[in-house]
């Protein structure tokens, strides 16, 4: 841990109000955006700062969320820092044009707060919209808590500009339990945050008349390949960065983010994988179980796209019986994306752990300490010897 | 994996006006034929050409650039219907 951090402002917030003063502190030059439920309160809030003068931003009503992540595009294109915030069916009418600025590494951050996608329509939350946006290029970071979205919004900004990456960057908080809730969380002085993020040094921007370029060339069989390579190798780049990033911003306030967090993981037989809020519940099952000598821990994959996978595999690697819980469904029959990607990192251990899959508070669906003390125990069951009695399988609600 | 090309940066072209060197009139299969004696140099063709394939000087349209022409006819049929000077030919016929 690093020296006194000095940040000292303690504060009350939403996740939505957290996330509307990262993005007032960090003013970037352009915000398109289209609200959504829950992100709405994000957009809200930080349209005051722009009406009040508090930024310089250029704020863009958009008519759609399409038309939002065109114009967001355009904008790190001509060279300057962007940002937007969305929700489910925003971030799935997003979809294509999401190709587009990854494709093109424009870096630019988004905020999502995670909420289900219709039908049957409903607000709340779970991991459907940005899980359906996984492939898209795009760096995905999730966040347990008021104070991690805040945080994460400025390494964000950070890691998608890195000249090593250049690829544009989501943080994930989940729908009302965390954008509506409010929490305590320690700030950090606008001069620190503008130390932090530093200049944004567009590679190729369009607005260079010196220097004129063509963005969006079309590529035929003979090229297309190599620029998709490029781009592949830049996102598995970015996890060193993350990583780098983190220690830094650890350096300045103190608090700690890896690639994913391990909590009571030393000696654990059994573990849970949990990402975002739902991993804070999972925290007091394991503290009541450790109360108890029984060795129970958590790991909280933070970083998922790009995936670290060997870093995964050689945490996991002492543990007997691993639950992976999905607040998704792939509906491949095969439970949910990061039981695939986490089950799929194990298997080159010699003796990895057996490794279950639970798809669990779809659309809000609570998740509460004993639906996780209740995975414990068939976890340990399994560590014992037990049979598994099912792969894949929802997580009893 | 051996050595690739280098490629910029998603994409980008950084230099200008280099469509010129990518050939598009090997795409072609009907080609434009001028009567020079129906064309009133009006220059429709040449504004209307995706290709900057009309070749014009001195404020007169004087043929083809038959390394891009691509064969497309909207010159042939955006010249003006009282001249029509530009005829669709097939390649081979020619
Ligand atoms: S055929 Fe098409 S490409 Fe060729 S000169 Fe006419 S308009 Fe241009
Ligand atoms: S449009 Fe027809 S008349 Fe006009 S310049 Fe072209 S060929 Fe000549």
């Amino acid at each position: 841990m690093a020296t006194v951090p000095s940040t000292k402002v303690q504060v009350g917030l939403t996740g939505n109000s957290a996330v509307a003063l990262a993005m007032k502190q960090i003013d970037p030059d352009v915000c398109p955006a289209y609200p959504i439920t829950p992100s709405t309160g994000v957009m809200e809030e930080f349209s005051s700062y722009v009406a009040d003068g508090k930024v310089t931003t250029e704020l863009i009503t958009a008519e759609s969320e399409h038309s939002a992540m065109s114009a967001c595009i355009g904008a790190s294109a001509a060279g300057v820092r962007v940002m937007t915030a969305t929700s489910s069916q925003g971030l799935a009418l997003m979809h294509e044009m999401l190709y587009i600025a990854s494709g093109l590494r424009l870096p630019m951050v988004m905020a999502v707060v995670n909420r289900a996608l219709s039908a049957p329509i409903n607000i709340h939350c779970d991991h459907s919209d940005s899980m359906a946006s996984r492939d898209a290029g795009w760096i995905q970071i999730y966040s347990e808590t008021v104070q991690e979205a805040y945080d994460n919004l400025f390494q964000a900004v950070r890691i998608s500009e890195h000249s090593k990456v250049l690829t544009p960057a989501m943080v994930c908080l989940d729908g009302f339990i965390t954008s509506h809730a409010v929490e305590g969380l320690t700030l950090l002085d606008d001069s620190e945050v503008k130390q932090f993020i530093g200049e944004f040094k567009p590679p190729h921007p369009l607005l260079d008349v010196e220097k004129p370029v063509t963005l969006g060339a079309m590529t035929l069989p003979d090229t297309y390949i190599e620029f998709k390579h490029d781009q592949s190798l830049a996102i598995a780049r970015a996890k060193d960065v993350v990583a780098e990033v983190g220690e830094e911003f650890d350096r300045l306030t103190g608090r700690v983010y890896g690639l994913f967090e391990e909590y009571m993981l030393d000696g654990a037989d059994v573990v849970i994988v949990v990402m975002s809020s739902a991993a804070g519940t999972t925290k007091v099952a394991v503290d009541e179980l450790r109360k108890k000598g029984k060795r129970a821990g958590l790991l909280r994959p933070r970083l998922f796209r790009p995936f670290p996978y060997k870093e995964i595999a050689e945490a996991l690697k002492g543990a007997k019986a691993v639950c992976v819980l999905d607040r998704v469904d792939s509906m491949s029959g095969f439970g949910g994306p990061l039981f695939n990607e986490v089950r799929s990192a194990l298997y080159d251990l010699e003796k990895g752990p057996r490794t279950i899959g639970r798809i669990f508070g779809l659309g809000g669906r609570d998740y509460k300490v004993e639906d996780a003390l209740g995975v414990f125990e068939e976890l340990f069951k399994i560590a014992d010897g037990g049979k598994v009695e099912s792969v894949v399988e929802y997580l009893a609600y | 994996m051996g050595k690739r090309k280098e490629m910029p940066l998603g994409g980008v072209i950084l230099e200008a006006g280099s469509a010129e060197t990518y050939s598009t009139g090997g795409w072609r299969k009907l080609k434009p034929v001028l009567d020079k004696d129906k064309c009133t140099n009006c220059l429709i063709c040449w504004v209307m050409c995706p290709d900057s394939a009309i070749i014009v000087e001195d404020g007169k349209m004087v043929g083809f650039d038959m390394e891009h022409c691509k064969g497309c006819g909207i010159c042939a049929t955006e010249c003006p219907d009282k001249i029509k000077a530009i005829k669709m030919v097939e390649e081979e016929a020619a």
